[in-house]
């Protein structure tokens, strides 16, 4: 525990120092912590072995009630907003839930992206509450009841960023260690076996699953601040494959990897997209290939190569 | 309503799940296989259509027989091409994870998508001479085309009687059910699994590229086609149940007549109307409408 | 000493073929039944009716005087009937040792998702079946890479964890060597009998039925053809020609 909390200590001042020595990197770097929490959501129904293409929703939900309720209620702080944003996350996806985890894979898998092209069409559509395709914008609110210019508003950003993504890292990282999490990750190799020991594999999958909705909720919230505005795109499936491939990238091995993952993607986004404009589908899909084959595990499986995948200790 | 836009509905709908049926086919036949839910099976939809556009250009399209010449042999030449490459991809990964198998397709999906953005460009591709040389009919008042009448259901049905026949009545055929059943089994009694593997993902991928190629006379084509496409055949066949052929056909027709009667009546729903059956569908049926469920061996 | 398992009339049929005609059936408690059969005679579909797993056309099935008929898998395990399989079903990317405790935890029914697996668990009960199934040395591997004889008696033990009053095995020593036979059978039998566990199993080898078992049972076309003490059925003339082809 402490060598990481040192690491975790490290890399936080180092993250911040760079946010706050190149400004214009602040909003990149919030947006790779939003990545990060959104793909460790992918990563915790990844160690059930399921596989979700349509997790964006969950983000978008909570972006469209940050902005809806920011506009409604001009007076909300910004940390509460983003609690109401993640707790309506958490609440859809306990009722989505309920239905979902009686699919395994495939199935599974695209039950979640039709919902969410669902969700996709009906903010495109529904002009008068949604804003149609222009989306919502997201009034600059309070942060602890400070009312902050727009740069002071990112670095407070950023650092909550920080904090937050820290804190769900250590929290998540429990849940893999604990009985649930460990019996999680058996549904993955066999579902009969936790049915012949006398335990639900749904319901525990369905923890998982609002685990998952709540994190895509919290990157949500604090990408529809980041950003000011909230659009369908949010909820777009192409969202929610980014999602995956950053789970994919950084291995669901250990909580970390979700935001190694994004930091990298972000700052490869930043650099390379511009240099192979109209082919980065192109690139990030033979990445993908690429890691699969050589790197199954993501990059947290380099530095954990003697555990076993689902193996708490050291 | 009245009864020309009924009957407009009920036209469209059979001649939209003519192609959704092919689309859909092949996906539940390579799946039946090979296990793999093949994500890139919407790029071979839309490179199918792509080169058969491209094809009939070239062939200046004059006769109605180079127009069905380019359909046919666009979506030969992509299907086997195309169909190869992904094998030869795949088998990289045989024994990998089922999701990480699912996410090779995925990538080989967003590598397909560029690819084509690069070859044909964002600009809509409408090549419809086809259409035009087959005429038209009236029915019952109102004048249809006769290629989305008569041409798009007949060979999808056409086609669904031909792989019925092989499967039951060829060798070959049944050394595909065997496979489908118990891999191991059929292994053991002699069959080359790997042969036919192949043989199906060829064909699988066939019937992709020929739904879009006898698609692209009547729909513009455009990037992000080929992702509407999976979802929508992926609705089809998870709604049926996966691997189940006939199921498909009705499966299909059900939901290309509901799409169709969406977009005559409320158009803002017709995007979602698929999933809505589909979620509806296997709220009831979780394994879809035609599977019969199976016990793992324990 | 009391009945624990009963079972009725149980039919069962795939298509037209009937895997289980009309099954009277009982169990009382401290039995050790072998069944036997060839394949196919519907002994796997016996246990997978009585677990659960299968629901039957007809007939009832009653454990420890309740009737537990159409009730799931997960239902009848935690009344206190487990089972190990044919082909062990294990959590294979786990640890020995974590297979273990999570089975521990499925017991007592709840699986905290704060407290670490391995602290929560019962360590020294985890310990001592590790010891009984003589495995204390592999804990710390990946189940995944323990050889079959291996893995059923892990899949057993497993299911020892929950603590059970019946433990049903299906084949315990299938896929093991005949060398290892009796030693997977000596540490099986020594641990149901120490935890005084009333078990049935499944077994084709006649001198294992011989020396573990106090009651036979024989299956023929998804019906028990004899039942009653080993020596008993093993002289049956029916038993001789259609279960043990002599």
């Amino acid at each position: 525990m402490r060598p990481s909390l040192i690491g975790a200590a490290i890399a936080a001042a180092i993250l911040l120092a760079v946010g706050f020595g190149f400004p214009w990197l602040k909003i990149p770097l919030i947006l790779a912590f939003c990545y990060g929490m959104a793909a460790l959501g992918i990563g915790v129904l990844l160690r059930a072995g399921q596989i979700s293409f349509g997790h964006a929703m969950y983000a978008c939900i909570s972006g469209y009630t940050v902005a809806f309720l920011g506009s409604r209620f001009p007076g909300l702080d910004g940390l509460l907003l983003i609690v109401l944003g993640t707790a309506a996350s958490i609440v859809a996806g306990m009722l989505i839930g309920a239905f979902v985890v009686r699919y395994r894979e495939i199935f599974f898998g695209m039950l979640n992206l039709a919902l969410s092209m669902v969700l996709f069409t009906i903010l495109g559509k529904f002009y008068a509450y949604t804003g149609g395709t222009d989306g919502l914008r997201v009034n600059r609110p309070t942060l602890l009841g400070m009312d902050l210019s727009r740069p002071e508003f990112e670095g407070a950003l950023l650092v909550l960023a920080i904090l937050a993504s820290l804190a769900v890292i250590w929290a998540v990282q429990r849940y893999f260690r604990s009985s649930a999490g460990q019996a999680l990750a058996a549904i993955k190799t066999n579902e009969t076996r936790l049915e012949y020991l006398g335990v639900s594999a749904r319901k525990l999958l369905w923890q998982g699953y609002v685990l998952s909705a709540a994190l895509c909720g919290l990157s949500g919230s604090l990408f529809g601040l980041s950003q000011g505005l909230v659009t369908p795109e949010m909820g777009y499936w192409l969202r929610s494959g980014e999602f995956v491939f950053i789970a994919i990238l950084g291995g669901s091995g250990h909580a970390v990897g979700a935001f190694v993952g994004a930091l990298l993607y972000e700052f490869l986004k930043m650099y390379a997209a511009a240099l192979v404009s109209g082919a980065w589908q192109l690139v990030l899909g033979a990445t993908l290939i690429v890691i699969i084959y050589f790197l199954p595990k993501g990059l947290v499986g380099l530095f954990s190569r003697r555990r076993s995948a689902v193996e708490g200790q050291p | 309503m009245t009864r020309d836009i009924l009957i407009l509905a009920l036209l469209d709908g059979v001649s939209y799940a003519g192609l959704l049926f092919l689309v859909a086919l092949g996906l539940t036949f390579i799946f039946g296989v090979v296990r793999i839910l093949n994500v890139a099976h919407g790029s071979l939809y839309a490179c199918g259509g792509y080169a058969a556009a491209t094809l009939g250009l070239w062939l200046g399209g004059g006769t109605l027989g180079a127009s069905l010449a380019a359909l046919i042999g666009a979506s030969i030449a992509v299907g086997v091409v195309l169909g190869t490459l992904l094998m030869l991809l795949l088998r990289r990964f045989q024994d990998r994870d089922p999701i990480l198998q699912l996410l090779v397709t995925f990538g080989a999906f967003m590598i397909f998508e560029d690819l084509q953005r690069m070859i044909w460009g964002t600009q809509p591709y409408f090549v419809a001479d086809v259409v035009n040389q087959m005429g038209t009919s009236e029915v019952l008042g109102v004048v249809y085309m006769n290629y989305q009448l008569l041409f798009v259901p007949g060979a999808a049905i056409a086609i669904f009687a031909l792989l019925q026949w092989f499967l039951k009545h060829t060798l070959t055929g049944r050394q595909i059910i065997a496979v489908t059943h118990d891999r191991e089994v059929a292994t053991a009694m002699g069959i080359n699994a790997k042969r036919i593997a192949y043989l199906t993902f060829i064909v699988g991928a066939m019937l992709g590229s020929l739904g879009g190629a006898l698609a692209s006379p009547t729909t513009s084509l455009v990037p992000g086609i080929g992702a509407d496409m999976i979802v929508l055949s992926f609705a089809v066949v998870a709604t049926a149940g996966l691997g189940q052929i006939s199921g498909a056909l009705l499966t299909a027709l059900m939901i290309g007549l509901a799409r169709s009667f969406c977009v005559y009546l409320y158009p803002e729903l017709e995007v979602v109307m698929p999933y809505v059956i589909m979620v509806l569908v296997l709220l009831v049926r979780p394994q879809g409408l035609f599977t019969v469920a199976q016990a793992r061996r324990i | 000493m009391s009945t624990l398992l009963r079972t009725q009339g149980l039919t069962l049929a795939f298509g037209g073929l009937i895997v289980a005609n009309k099954i009277d059936f009982e169990l009382s408690e401290g039995e050790r039944l072998a069944v036997i059969g060839q394949n196919g005679a519907g002994k796997t579909t016996f246990i997978n009716i009585c677990t659960g797993l299968l629901r039957p056309d007809a007939g009832r099935v009653e454990f420890d005087s309740a009737d537990i008929t159409g009730l799931s898998p997960r239902h009848i395990v935690r009344r206190g009937m487990a089972r190990s399989f044919q082909l062990p079903q294990l959590f294979l990317d786990h640890t020995v040792r974590q297979c273990l405790e999570l089975a521990g935890m499925a017991r007592e029914k709840r699986l905290p998702f704060w407290r670490s697996l391995s602290f929560t668990s019962d360590r020294r009960e985890v310990d001592r079946v590790l010891e009984l199934v003589s495995l204390t040395g592999r804990q710390h591997e990946p189940a995944a890479n323990l050889p079959e004889g291996q893995r059923k008696l892990l899949d057993v033990a497993m299911s020892l964890m929950l603590a059970p009053r019946l433990l049903i095995m299906d084949e315990p020593t299938s896929g093991v060597s005949t060398e290892e036979k009796h030693g997977v059978m000596e540490i099986v039998m020594g641990a149901l009998e120490e935890r005084k566990v009333t078990a049935i199993f499944v077994e084709h080898d006649v001198d294992i039925v011989k020396r573990y078992a106090t009651r036979v049972a024989a299956w023929i076309a998804g019906a028990i053809a004899a039942d009653g003490k080993p020596e008993v059925v093993l002289a049956d003339v029916n038993v001789r020609r259609e279960v043990l082809g002599e």
